[in-house]
Formats: structure tokens, C-alpha cells, sequence
């Protein structure tokens, strides 16, 4: 009989082995997979996990992971917070959306005239429109005692007919035939959020998710507010007891993951998306949710996890286009990397052990 | 005024009731769960599987009832999925169900592929003699079919399990405080497991009620956030089971009524109208919890917490 | 590295491009096709793949189809656009509105490689346009629903307001009621194009308010299923022939055919006679097919709708022939005039008799 041995301290050994542990688990099982539906598995795995990194073409999927992962990351350090201490916003998905919508209604003020100031008053806005949103369940939260799970999560849905809305309504772009969706705002000087050198993909979506992945780890280890919350989610009690306001952490740990996402959604507006469209939203408030957990809500683990994320997105879709892997599969696969990547964590926290256990 | 006359009162109840069905199913189901101290968010994963596996049975058996039963083994085997890494190899349980949501839509539409287009069998409503003639009460409440039934009955039967079986005290029990409940000699894995797994077979069903009853046909990602909507059922029910049919009800009610009033032509703007359903589900949860007489919320104390035997 | 920094300028990714693609993009011909959702959508997407196989169909070894699936509008479109050029695609057709910003983003930088944007309107030396006539489709269905309604009120379940989901809510009002003056129209806007369960409901609701005859324009069968469960109400297939709801309640179908267009394309760029132009085929162009007529319809509306349809095909009749009032009760075309191509893609006012309003 095989028993679980609480380590004393997670092992160190393991933490760095079981990300290999697992991607190596999901390489064969997905393989099987691949096998099964009449693929390669050997071209399939490489395709995905090796093509965009070392392949012919690096030199653009490298910068393209940046992209798909810039968002990711932005987004999961924001989270991160608040699931350290127990506030849980799975809405970032509607602060993503607001914040585009607000930073873009921004901008489009001042079309056509310009000027240096609009794109950073853009981000500003970007940011409020996404700690805006998070302020809803925050305030309700705090003041009513509401699921901040529930209103967080509708709001979504809410945030997406407010998208529909705004690609139709107020930010549509007037010469634009009637067509859905506004003006380019990454083909306009004043707005644009460019690659700041050409084909590596950073833009300053992607420099503000390292300045977070800083930010973040400065705060979490050497500041009293990270303290505080990680005192909160391992012992709320004590965190009372040491004079932590709970709902002053709630809106800190809201009003920064809802900003966060907003920003996100600003500079994918301004940058890789371009415009406001009734399908500006492609789920990266959701992906988010398992990046941060994937990168054990710790700062640098994030970067890496969100990588990881942005390569598999980035190779399946190679992988689907080169070699027919239905879409469907692909997203089989992720599912089944996120299964490995969840089991194998068990061995960093505990030991196998064989046989009975001794007397606790 | 005019407007709300113009509706057919009887037959918007009525189908309200088909629409809130696959949501008061899965929620029923994760309501247990949640009972149990187990957080899974993986419903979406858990009822678009049961929706392809129930309409790729109910298609070839040309037996509806049969693609339901074989809905609820293949939610319950997806959970066990689920079940095995949070409870066994111990991972976090809010991301283990985001995966399992991911998993489950890519694994349908896998399996899904050669079933796109097909009609499904139809089946059939069942007039409960009497009760169906009486006037409006019968055509909404008894001209069903049976799942439908069913889903109440299990409401009922959920509710009398946790308050009045000493299985449904151990559940409680082990939700509240695992080492608590471990201390005692429960088998606090073994016992979420079979929630998880009752959870799982739930969600199958309401998948399976909407491929094979409310759409009915199959397309891929069809439950179209359904789950999402039984998750926030559980928390705006405060974790009670008449509340889950309360909640499910009017969920349902409204997002059908938003479009009926669309057809008779109030003048609302769309957006407002399609965002309706969430925003007044929001509005009513804000007015439960700020009610403070009702006491707490009701959210068992181990919700979503790892628990390992040695600790 | 060198490559790299080649990229920097428009000038430099194109000579990268030059120089590295035309050996394998010679023969075969690889024709690159983007999808907005899954190949079994049973609607928009699955008719586009429906034309995908019939180039492979028609030209075998002289080309090799690729395709990507469920790909979303935006960052994610520019780049697996982009892996299809650097692959060697020659010829890429991008089939949602949505992608009209990354195509011309991307044809920028390829500028040997030809594309194809459906729906749009923007043009490049290498972007060719298309679009069908659906409003043609729209006029002989209009028809026989005016013909067959009972109740004298028809239905349309639209999905979002643009000009081509209100060309044909006109184009079907304006022919039901040629046939049928005191036909009503009901329309429901859904705001998805593909939500099962929401159409299902939507169609429901109508149903419900005493329209026996509905017309959609979102993908899913699901408006079919649910008027299957009542007798005297008559819906038609939508993108794809729906055949599955033969004879009633689908009487007819409006189906997308994509395929004789991207074989004539196809030919084109083989034969080096590829030109970047608009093409906007209809019924004559076989491009918008009507779908069987089933007997659930009487043999004399049949022959009506029939007729309608072989004069539009053959060009002798314009749906939106003079006078037409719009609903303000303005004129829109004087009698005898026919309504331009431009004013047809701005078309954003219900006619005269349609009531409620368009959501903006």
C-alpha cells in the first residue's frame, strides 16, 4: 500500500522536477493520443513543443509567445494575490473586456486629433476600467458579505453584452461601413501599442507583465501588505488578530487583479487585437485562473507557467495546421497537461511511502 | 402593460421549466459536492461530456431514457477523473476543475465529431393523468417529461438526504471540519469521492437534457457556459436544495422571458434585455446576504480545502 | 539573428518571405484555409471546409489544403496566418469578418502570397474580397413564408446588427408581404451566431407569441429542433441545408456554397491569372443555393418561389427594386430603381412595415 508522507518543507528537488516530471508524462500520453487518432506522435509532440522554440521558424513563434503569454501572466500575478488570501475573482474576463473599453473610448476621444498623452491616458483608463469592474463584487462583498465567486463570474456575461454593445454602439467605427467594431486603434500613431523592436513581440503589455512579475514578488516577500496576505489565506484568525482589515484586503486584492486585467485587456486592444470587435474576448481572464495556479501562485512560477501556456497554444495551433490535429484534440491535450502538472505537485508537498503508515 | 399581457403566461412557465432543468440538475449535483468540502469547477467539462455521450447513445439505441443513464455514468467517470488528482494525489481543487473544464469540452468535440447534424430521438412528454387537466396548474406544472420530473424529485430527495439521513449528517460533517470528521473514523476520501462522483453523474444528466430535450441535437460546446451558471446557482442558493430550484427557476425564467418580451416587442435595448438574467441574479444574491438575519451564508467550512489523513 | 532583424522593416519581411518560400511554394499549390469556429458547426464553418474539400476534389495532386479551425479574430488570426505563409500556403482564404485587419496585416508582409478575406472591405494588391448575396436566398424564402403563415406573422431570429443580417430581415419582409399584404414580421435579436440553447429559446418565444413561420440567421439547427416539436410551423435551413428537418418544419434552405468560387480561385492563381478584386456572387453565380422545396409547401408556392428564384438568377430581377419606403416612411428607392451595391453594404434602417428597432 502506497501512503502520502507530509514533507516537513516542499522538497526543493522536486519542485524543479516535476514541471519536467509532467510535461514528459503529457508527452507520452498525448502521444498515445496522437497515435490514436492516425498523427505522428514523435512529429506532433516536436511540433508543439519544440518548433516554436528551436524550429526553422523560431525567429517568429519566439516573439509570438510573448504575446499569447504577456496577457496570461498580467493577469494570473493580479489573481495570485487575492487566491493567496482567499478572495476569489474568477471574473477576469469582464475587467479584461472593461478595461479594453474603456482605455479604447478613451483614446477615440481625441481621434483624430492625437497627441503623446493619449496613449498613457489610455492605459490609465484601461487600468480604472478594470478596477471598476472588480469594485462591484469588492464593495459588494464587503458591504453586503456577497460570493465575490458569483459576482465576479456573472459579471463576465454582463461585461460581454456591454462588448457587444460598444463594437456596435457607442465605439463603432463611423467609416467603417456599418461593420461591427471600432476604429484600428493599433493603426493609429496616438493609440498604438507597437512591438518595440520589431519581431521579438515585446510590446508594453508584455514589459508590464515582467514589471508585475517584479512587482509582485517585491510586494508577496518584502512588504507588510503581502505579509498580511499571506497571513489572511493560511490563518485568518491570527491575520485578525494581527490587524488585518479583512475587507480592506479585499478591495486591495480585488482592485489590483481587476486592474491588472484591465490593463491586459488595454494593451491587447491597442496592440496584437487592434480593435474593439464583438469577439475581442478570447478567454485569457480564464486561462489566467489556471496559470496561477499552475505557477503555485508564486511570481516567478507564473512567468514560467504562462510561457508554457502561450507555447502550447502557440504549437497546437501549428500543430493543428500542419498536420490536422483537430482543434479539439489540441485543447484535450491542454486539458491533459494541466491533470499532469496538477498530480505530479503532490510529490514536491509529500513522500511516497510504501507499506502502512506508522502510528501518527 | 400591453406588452406583458401579450404573453402567453402558461406556456412561458412551462418552458421555463425545460430551460432551468439542465442548470438545476448540474447544481443539484455540485450542491452535494460542495456539501462534501469539495470545490469543482469543472461542471462545464462534466455536462458538455454527458450531453455527447447521452446523445450519441440516445441516437444509436433510439432510447432517450438510456442516453440519460449512460449521461450520468460518463459525468460520474469524467469527476472520478477529478476526484483522483484533488482527493488522492491532493492538487488544488478551483484548478484541477478549470482543467477538467478544459479537458471535457476538448474530449466531447473529439468524440462529438461524427455526430453533428444527427437529430435526436425525441422524448416524449408525460401528462400525469388528472393533474394534467386542470386547468393552467396542469399544462405548466404536469405536461413533462420524465427527466424533468425527476430533477424536482431529486431536489426533494437531495434536500431529505442531507437533513434527515445520518449519511447526509456524516457528508455535512466531513464538509464542515475533514480532520474533525477523519478524527471520528469517517473515510473522509472515500466519502467525497462518492459526492464527487454523484456530482459528476448530475452534470452528465443536465448535459444530456440539453442535447437531447431542450436543443436537441449536438454541437460542440453547446452547453455554452450552462455550468458556470450551476456553479453560481450553489452560492445564490446559499448551499440549500430548495433554493437550488429557486435560483435555477429564476434564472431560467428570466432568460427565457427577456426574449419573449423582445418578440412582443418591448422597446428595451437588447443588451440590457440579454444581460438581464445575470444582472438580476446578482441583484437578488446582494439582497439574501445583506439580510444578516439569516445568519451565515451557509458555505460549508472546508469548502475547496486539501485535506491529507496525517495532518 | 540575421533574419531577425531582416524583419524589421515591411521591405525586409517581404524580402525574407521572397526568399525563402517560392521553392516550396510552387507545386503543389498549398491553399490555406482560417475558420472562426469548428469544422462541425454544421453551419458557416462547415460550409467553407464543404468548399475546402471540393478544391482537393477538383485539383488533387496539384494542390495541398491546410486549415485551422476555431481560430479567434485578432492576435491569434495574424498569427497563424502568418505560420500558414511561412509554411509555404500560396493562397489563404480567411473566412470571418473579423480577420479583415490581420489579412491586410499580414498580406503586408507576404507579398507573394495571395489572400482571400470573406465578407470584408478592405483590399490589397495580394486581398481579394468576397461575400454571397444571402439577401437573394432571402427574397424566395420570404416568399413562401408569406404564402404559408396562417397566423400572418413570420419570424427572424437575427444575430447581430450589421448590414447583412439586415438585408435579409428587409429582403425576407419585403417578399413575404408581396405575396401576403397584412404579414407582420417579429424579429429576435439573439446576439451570438451560434448559441444552441439561445436560438432554441428564441424560436420558442416566437412560437409562443403566434408566429408559425421563422427564418434564421444564426447557425445551429436548434430553431429547426425546436419547431419540430409543434406541427404547422415551418422553418428553413440556414448556411447549410438542414436536410435532417426534412419536410417540415424545414420547407426550403438558404445554403452557403463557397464551392465553385474557391475553385475558380483556386484556378486562378494555378493558371497566374490571380487579381486582387471583389467578388460578390449570388444565386446566378451558384455561389447562394435555395435549398429543396420540400411537399410540405403546395405545388403553385413552390412554382412562385421557384420562378423568383430562377429570375434572380438570371438577373432579371433585383430584390430591392423600387419603390421601397424605408420605415420612417422616407423614400429608399424610387419606383423602378434599383438599389446599388453601396447602398446595399450600408444598410442599416429597417423598411417601411417592419416594426421595433434596430439595436445600436
Amino acid at each position: 500500500m502506497i501512503r502520502l508522507e507530509k514533507r516537513p518543507s516542499p522538497s526543493n528537488a522536486w519542485t524543479a522536477a516535476t514541471p519536467l516530471l509532467a510535461v514528459a508524462l503529457t508527452m507520452i500520453a498525448g502521444g498515445v493520443m496522437f497515435a490514436i487518432l492516425g498523427k505522428n506522435p514523435v512529429v506532433a509532440i516536436r511540433t508543439i513543443f519544440w518548433d516554436p522554440i528551436f524550429g526553422e521558424f523560431a525567429w517568429y513563434f519566439r516573439g509570438q509567445l510573448l504575446i499569447k503569454g504577456g496577457p496570461l501572466i498580467l493577469i494570473a500575478i493580479g489573481l495570485s494575490f487575492g487566491f493567496r488570501a482567499g478572495i476569489w475573482n474568477i471574473g477576469a474576463e469582464g475587467q479584461y473586456i472593461l478595461g479594453a473599453i474603456f482605455g479604447a473610448a478613451a483614446g477615440l476621444a481625441f481621434y483624430p486629433d492625437g497627441g503623446w498623452f493619449v496613449f498613457p491616458l489610455m492605459v490609465v483608463f484601461g487600468g480604472f476600467g478594470g478596477w471598476l469592474w472588480a469594485m462591484i463584487p469588492a464593495l459588494l462583498k464587503v458591504r453586503f458579505g456577497t460570493n465575490e465567486i458569483l459576482v465576479s463570474l456573472l459579471l463576465v456575461y454582463v461585461a460581454q453584452n456591454v462588448l457587444a454593445r460598444a463594437a456596435l454602439g457607442w465605439l463603432r467605427n463611423p467609416e467603417g461601413a456599418g461593420f461591427p467594431g471600432s476604429r484600428n486603434l493599433a493603426q493609429w500613431d496616438a493609440s498604438s501599442n507597437p512591438e518595440l523592436i520589431a519581431g521579438t513581440g515585446m510590446h508594453w503589455g508584455v514589459v508590464v507583465a515582467f514589471l508585475a512579475v517584479i512587482g509582485g514578488y517585491v510586494l508577496l516577500n518584502r512588504h507588510l501588505t503581502g505579509y498580511h496576505i499571506r497571513l489572511a489565506g493560511q490563518a485568518p484568525r491570527a491575520a485578525r488578530f494581527a490587524g488585518v482589515s479583512p475587507g480592506r484586503l479585499v478591495i486591495f486584492c480585488m482592485g489590483v487583479s481587476g486592474a491588472l486585467a484591465g490593463l491586459a485587456g488595454l494593451f491587447e486592444v491597442t496592440g496584437p487585437a487592434g480593435q474593439i470587435s464583438i469577439d475581442f474576448a478570447s478567454g485569457y481572464g480564464f486561462t489566467a485562473i489556471i496559470v496561477a495556479f499552475l505557477g503555485r501562485l508564486n511570481p516567478v512560477g507564473i512567468l514560467l507557467a504562462g510561457l508554457l501556456m502561450a507555447l502550447t497554444y502557440v504549437g497546437g495551433d501549428n500543430a493543428s495546421t500542419n498536420l490536422g490535429i483537430p482543434a479539439a484534440a489540441i485543447q484535450l491535450f491542454q486539458g491533459m497537461l494541466l491533470f499532469f502538472l496538477l498530480s505530479v505537485d503532490v510529490l514536491t508537498n509529500y513522500r511516497m511511502r510504501i507499506g502502512r503508515r506508522e502510528a501518527a | 402593460m400591453e406588452i406583458l399581457l401579450s404573453i402567453n403566461w402558461i406556456l412561458l412557465l412551462a418552458s421555463l421549466m425545460v430551460a432551468a432543468t439542465p442548470i438545476l440538475l448540474a447544481a443539484t449535483g455540485e450542491l452535494v459536492v460542495e456539501k462534501a468540502g469539495v470545490l469543482n469547477l469543472g461542471v462545464e467539462g462534466m455536462m458538455i461530456f454527458g450531453a455527447i455521450a447521452g446523445f450519441a447513445v440516445g441516437v444509436e439505441t433510439q432510447a432517450p431514457l438510456l442516453g440519460f443513464v449512460t449521461a450520468a455514468v460518463a459525468g460520474a467517470a469524467l469527476s472520478m477523473l477529478f476526484g483522483f488528482i484533488t482527493q488522492v494525489l491532493l492538487s488544488n481543487q478551483v484548478a484541477t476543475g478549470l482543467a477538467l473544464t478544459l479537458f471535457g469540452l476538448g474530449l466531447s468535440a473529439l468524440v462529438g465529431q461524427g455526430y453533428v447534424g444527427i437529430k435526436a430521438p425525441i422524448l416524449p412528454d408525460w401528462n400525469v393523468p388528472l393533474l394534467s387537466q386542470i386547468p393552467v396548474v396542469g399544462p405548466i406544472l404536469f405536461r413533462h417529461d420524465l427527466v424533468l420530473y425527476f430533477s424536482i424529485a431529486l431536489v426533494a430527495a437531495t434536500w431529505a438526504f442531507l437533513k434527515y439521513s445520518r449519511a447526509g449528517l456524516i457528508l455535512r460533517a466531513v464538509g464542515e471540519s475533514h480532520s474533525a470528521a477523519h478524527a471520528l473514523g469517517y473515510k473522509v476520501v472515500r466519502i467525497r469521492l462518492l459526492a464527487i462522483a454523484f456530482g459528476g453523474a448530475c452534470a452528465g444528466m443536465g448535459g444530456a437534457y440539453i442535447s437531447l430535450v431542450r436543443v436537441p441535437q449536438w454541437t460542440e460546446g453547446m452547453t455554452a457556459g450552462a455550468g458556470w451558471i450551476a456553479l453560481a446557482i450553489v452560492v445564490f442558493a446559499s448551499w440549500k436544495p430548495w433554493r437550488v430550484l429557486l435560483g435555477a427557476y429564476l434564472f431560467g425564467g428570466i432568460a427565457v422571458l427577456q426574449l419573449n418580451l423582445q418578440a412582443a416587442g418591448l422597446k428595451v435595448p437588447v443588451e440590457i434585455l440579454s444581460m438581464s438574467p445575470y444582472l438580476i441574479t446578482i441583484l437578488v444574491l446582494v439582497i439574501i446576504s445583506a439580510d444578516r438575519s439569516r445568519a451565515a451564508l451557509g458555505a460549508p467550512a472546508a469548502l475547496g480545502r486539501v485535506f491529507h489523513a496525517s495532518e | 539573428m540575421k533574419r531577425r532583424t531582416l524583419l524589421a522593416t515591411g521591405a525586409g519581411a517581404a524580402a525574407a518571405a521572397a526568399m525563402g518560400l517560392p521553392a516550396r511554394a510552387q507545386t503543389p499549390l498549398k491553399v490555406g484555409f482560417v475558420y472562426v469556429g469548428p469544422v462541425g458547426d454544421g453551419g458557416w464553418t462547415y460550409q467553407h471546409d464543404q468548399g475546402r474539400l471540393a478544391v482537393e476534389e477538383q485539383f488533387g495532386d496539384q494542390v495541398e489544403t491546410v486549415f485551422q479551425e476555431s481560430v479567434p479574430e485578432g492576435a491569434d488570426a495574424e498569427r497563424v496566418l502568418t505560420q500558414m505563409a511561412l509554411g509555404g500556403a500560396g493562397l489563404i482564404f480567411t473566412t470571418s469578418f473579423g480577420y479583415m485587419d490581420p489579412t491586410i496585416n499580414v498580406a503586408a508582409k507576404f507579398p507573394n502570397v495571395k489572400f482571400e478575406h470573406a465578407t470584408g472591405y478592405k483590399r490589397a494588391d495580394n486581398v481579394a474580397t468576397y461575400d454571397a448575396r444571402f439577401y437573394e436566398g432571402r427574397a424566395v424564402i420570404g416568399t413562401i413564408a408569406g404564402r404559408m403563415t396562417q397566423s400572418n406573422k413570420i419570424g427572424y431570429i437575427a444575430s447581430f446588427p450589421i448590414p447583412e443580417v439586415i438585408q435579409g430581415i428587409n429582403s425576407y419582409y419585403l417578399h413575404a408581404k408581396k405575396v401576403n399584404p397584412d404579414v407582420e414580421i417579429t424579429v429576435v435579436w439573439a446576439y451570438t451566431w451560434f448559441d444552441p440553447a439561445k436560438e432554441a429559446d428564441a424560436a420558442k418565444a416566437m412560437l409562443e407569441q403566434g408566429v408559425d413561420v421563422i427564418a434564421q440567421h444564426t447557425d445551429s439547427t436548434a430553431p429547426l429542433a425546436e419547431m419540430a416539436k409543434t406541427t404547422g410551423v415551418y422553418g428553413f435551413g440556414q448556411a447549410s441545408d438542414m436536410a435532417e428537418y426534412k419536410p417540415s418544419p424545414r420547407i426550403s434552405s438558404i445554403i452557403d456554397n463557397w464551392a465553385p468560387y474557391y475553385v475558380k480561385r483556386v484556378q486562378a492563381a494555378l493558371d497566374g491569372t490571380w487579381v486582387s478584386e471583389h467578388t460578390w456572387g449570388g444565386i446566378g453565380d451558384g455561389e447562394v443555393v435555395v435549398g429543396e422545396i420540400t411537399d410540405a409547401v403546395p405545388a403553385e408556392v413552390k412554382a412562385e418561389a421557384e420562378a423568383l428564384r430562377d429570375s434572380i438568377g438570371a438577373g432579371a430581377y433585383h430584390p430591392f427594386t423600387g419603390p421601397i419606403n424605408k420605415q420612417d416612411g422616407s423614400v429608399f428607392l424610387a419606383e423602378g430603381e434599383v438599389a446599388t451595391d453601396e447602398q446595399l453594404v450600408a444598410m442599416n434602417f429597417y423598411l417601411e412595415g417592419i416594426k421595433g428597432d434596430i439595436p445600436s
